[in-house]
């Protein structure tokens, strides 16, 4: 059927539909192509700063060679994602209760929880990193807080002046766990607050201890929020740049900082690129199993 | 059997609610309430939102607690026991099926604290798939069931465990008028054949009558009457009531003599002295209210043999519900008398049996007039 006029309904919503997807287009799927292509062009002096081969295959492999041979590039993966992976875990640990917490008081108590979880991000991140610098540096009150509360625990000879916090994976996970804590609690507590309460009161009707009542009823129904909430503190935990760099180990950097270091201060456009893809693939995997999880969750009736 | 479903008073005190009083801060939800209900028995909560009824049910189920007063279920003091520890399975308004449990994994829910073997148990979810007739739909999840479905795993899933006390809340509420039908006889069948005593909240007067054998009308957190469903229906104990279950018309009466069997009462309203079958003792007032059901009237157009209790009036208008009319009779006074008239005969145009603007006789048999001490 043609279009009666401009302003006709059909064509409105399919300019409505379109723009979403023109966006997704030209500033993620575009972007991605071009830093696939750029992972199999090699780097030159020059600018750009690259060039394909010149014969067949036209694409060169070195890069990826390189990333799988090189130890500095596996071991910035494997610190990457042992990092995303245990603050994760920690952000789960942590967030769920809360996010738990937040549907099981007052309303009035619920908006300002609900607020302060959301406050910080009025504060630059930045600044909450900087802040947090401040509270783990070898000489901050925190820090001989924490020195002295583990004197008196240990025996004499364990005795330390300091402990060192800065610098160290510890402090990367303890920082990314602070920032991107909202990010789990937020999707949980969406997920919690749908759940049926009376489901509750069935199974403790039926039988079953608070105990039991959260482990058959309330945790597998969360298990979407649980998923959503993990992948959006994993993924962009896995690439964090600003976090490790401020107050990480410099000798044994995660991905971001490798990338970072390619991009910039070697030039190195294509091994860049080729890494930046290869996080990608790990990246995105996880997204794909959660995406086949919903849909057999739909068929089999998570919903 | 040896019980008879309709008695009227419970041989034994299967369920005892004593003085049982439920304040959730200034509001009294329940108030001094006490009431027994017999083993095997089908008991019915009755009243509009709000009248207590469902919080008297959670109270049974263990959800919360009496603020004062005692339950008592099958001797034992159920002060303090958790409802995961009490003899006692609902069937939930909402249902409350577990979403992502199959209806199989729903029904045997309950049973993994049971000391069962897996083959006993399995014996049983099988039991009540048969019970409620869906053993075929077993594997599936809930939301691939009808509404009346649902209800039906709700009610296995509760029966599973074969409680001592069964609560049911709004039962047929989520279902449409064909299927509720169908549903409360099932619901009492089961009772039936199972035993177990139920207790069914509701604020559908047809389903509490249908279903149970006694009700209890309740009203801001007390109950008002509680009796079987006729005596309820033809005998309600105030105008409160009598209003509440089913239509009647209602009139402001003054009590003009008593003779051994009949009052005489004048009723402004209606222009007329009537006199009413005495039951029981008038304690003096001279104030009472006149109450009679809509379907106790007979209408004629000729004048009817007897004259007692005889009204003549002018039909103001009627509805025409197919199996009865519902006429509305202007009185000489001016007032409405509400009149039911099955539509027993099958209606030309010239044989209704009277239109708009007839003038019609009334007549009352005297005891069908029902006399309250007790005024608007």
């Amino acid at each position: 059927m043609k279009p009666a006029s401009w302003f006709d309904r059909r064509g409105w919503s399919d300019l409505i539909i379109g723009l979403p997807y023109a966006w997704a287009i030209v500033f993620i799927f575009l972007p991605i192509c071009i830093v696939s292509a750029l992972s199999f062009a090699v780097p030159i002096l020059n600018s750009p700063p690259y060039e394909f081969l010149k014969t067949w295959p036209y694409l060169s492999f070195d890069n990826f060679q390189r990333l799988f041979s090189d130890s500095i590039y596996i071991r910035a993966f494997a610190v990457s994602l042992f990092n995303a992976s245990i603050a994760t875990v920690l952000c789960l640990l942590i967030g769920y209760p809360m996010a738990l917490g937040l549907t099981r008081v007052p309303k009035a108590v619920n908006r300002v929880l609900l607020m302060m979880i959301v406050l910080p991000f009025w504060t630059s991140f930045l600044l909450r990193v900087y802040a947090w610098i401040g509270l783990m540096g070898n000489n901050s009150w925190f820090n001989h807080l924490l020195t002295g509360l583990y004197n008196v625990v240990v025996p004499q000879a364990w005795h330390i002046a300091n402990i060192q916090i800065m610098y160290t994976n510890f402090a990367v996970i303890f920082v990314v766990v602070y920032s991107y804590l909202p990010f789990m609690i937020l999707p949980l507590y969406a997920n919690l607050e749908k759940l049926d309460r009376t489901l509750d009161e069935a199974a403790m009707d039926l039988g079953s201890r608070p105990v039991q009542v959260f482990l058959d009823v309330t945790l597998p129904l969360s298990m979407p929020g649980i998923i959503a909430g993990g992948l959006l503190v994993f993924i962009p935990a896995a690439g964090e740049l600003v976090i490790p760099s401020l107050v990480g180990n410099q000798s044994d950097p995660m991905v971001g900082a490798i990338i970072s270091q390619e991009f910039g201060l070697n030039h190195d456009w294509p091994m860049a690129s080729a890494i930046s893809v290869a996080l990608l693939v790990i990246l995105v995997m996880p997204l794909m199993a959660y995406t086949r999880f919903q849909s057999r969750a739909e068929a089999g009736g998570t919903r | 059997m040896d019980r008879d479903p309709l008695s009227a008073t419970p041989s034994d005190r299967f369920i005892s609610v004593r003085t049982v009083t439920k304040q959730f801060g200034q509001f009294t939800a329940v108030d001094r309430v006490s009431l027994d209900i017999g083993k095997g028995e089908l008991f019915a909560l009755l009243g509009s939102s709000g009248c207590g009824k469902t919080t008297l049910l959670r109270m049974l189920a263990g959800f919360e607690e009496p603020t004062s007063g005692q339950i008592f279920i099958d001797g034992e003091d159920m002060a303090g026991i958790a409802p995961y520890h009490r003899p006692v399975n609902m069937m939930f308004q909402s249902y409350a099926l577990f979403p992502h449990m199959t209806v199989e994994k729903n029904i045997g829910y309950g049973l993994k604290h049971e000391r069962m073997t897996k083959s006993e148990r399995d014996d049983r979810v099988a039991a009540m798939l048969d019970l409620v007739q869906l053993k075929a739909f077993a594997r599936r999840h809930p939301h691939q069931l009808s509404g009346g479905q649902r209800q039906r795993v709700a009610l296995a899933r509760a029966l599973a465990k074969q409680p001592k006390l069964l609560l049911l809340d709004e039962p047929l509420g989520a279902l449409d008028k064909k299927l509720r039908e169908q549903t409360q006889f099932e619901i009492a069948n089961i009772q039936y054949e199972t035993g177990i005593t139920f207790v069914v909240v509701t604020h559908d007067q047809e389903e509490a009558m249908t279903l149970a054998s006694r009700i209890a009308i309740m009203d801001s957190g007390s109950i008002r009457q509680l009796d079987t469903p006729k005596n309820v229906y033809e005998f309600p104990s105030s105008r409160f009531v009598a209003s509440f279950i089913g239509s009647v018309n209602l009139f402001d009466a003054e009590l003009v003599r008593q003779d051994d069997q009949f009052a005489h009462i004048a009723v402004p309203e209606i222009g007329v002295t009537l006199q009413a079958l005495r039951r029981g003792q008038l304690h003096g007032k001279t104030r009472l209210t006149c109450a009679f059901r809509p379907e106790k009237v007979h209408m004629s157009r000729q004048p009817p043999a007897s004259a007692v209790n005889t009204m003549q009036g002018v039909v103001q208008d009627f509805g025409y519900f197919g199996k009865d009319s519902l006429y509305r009779v202007k009185m000489p006074a001016g007032s409405l008398i509400r009149v039911n008239a099955t539509n027993d005969l099958r209606a030309g145009d010239d044989d209704i049996v009277a239109t708009w603007e007839d003038e019609v006789y009334l007549a009352i048999d005297p005891a069908a007039i029902m006399l309250f001490e007790d005024e608007a």
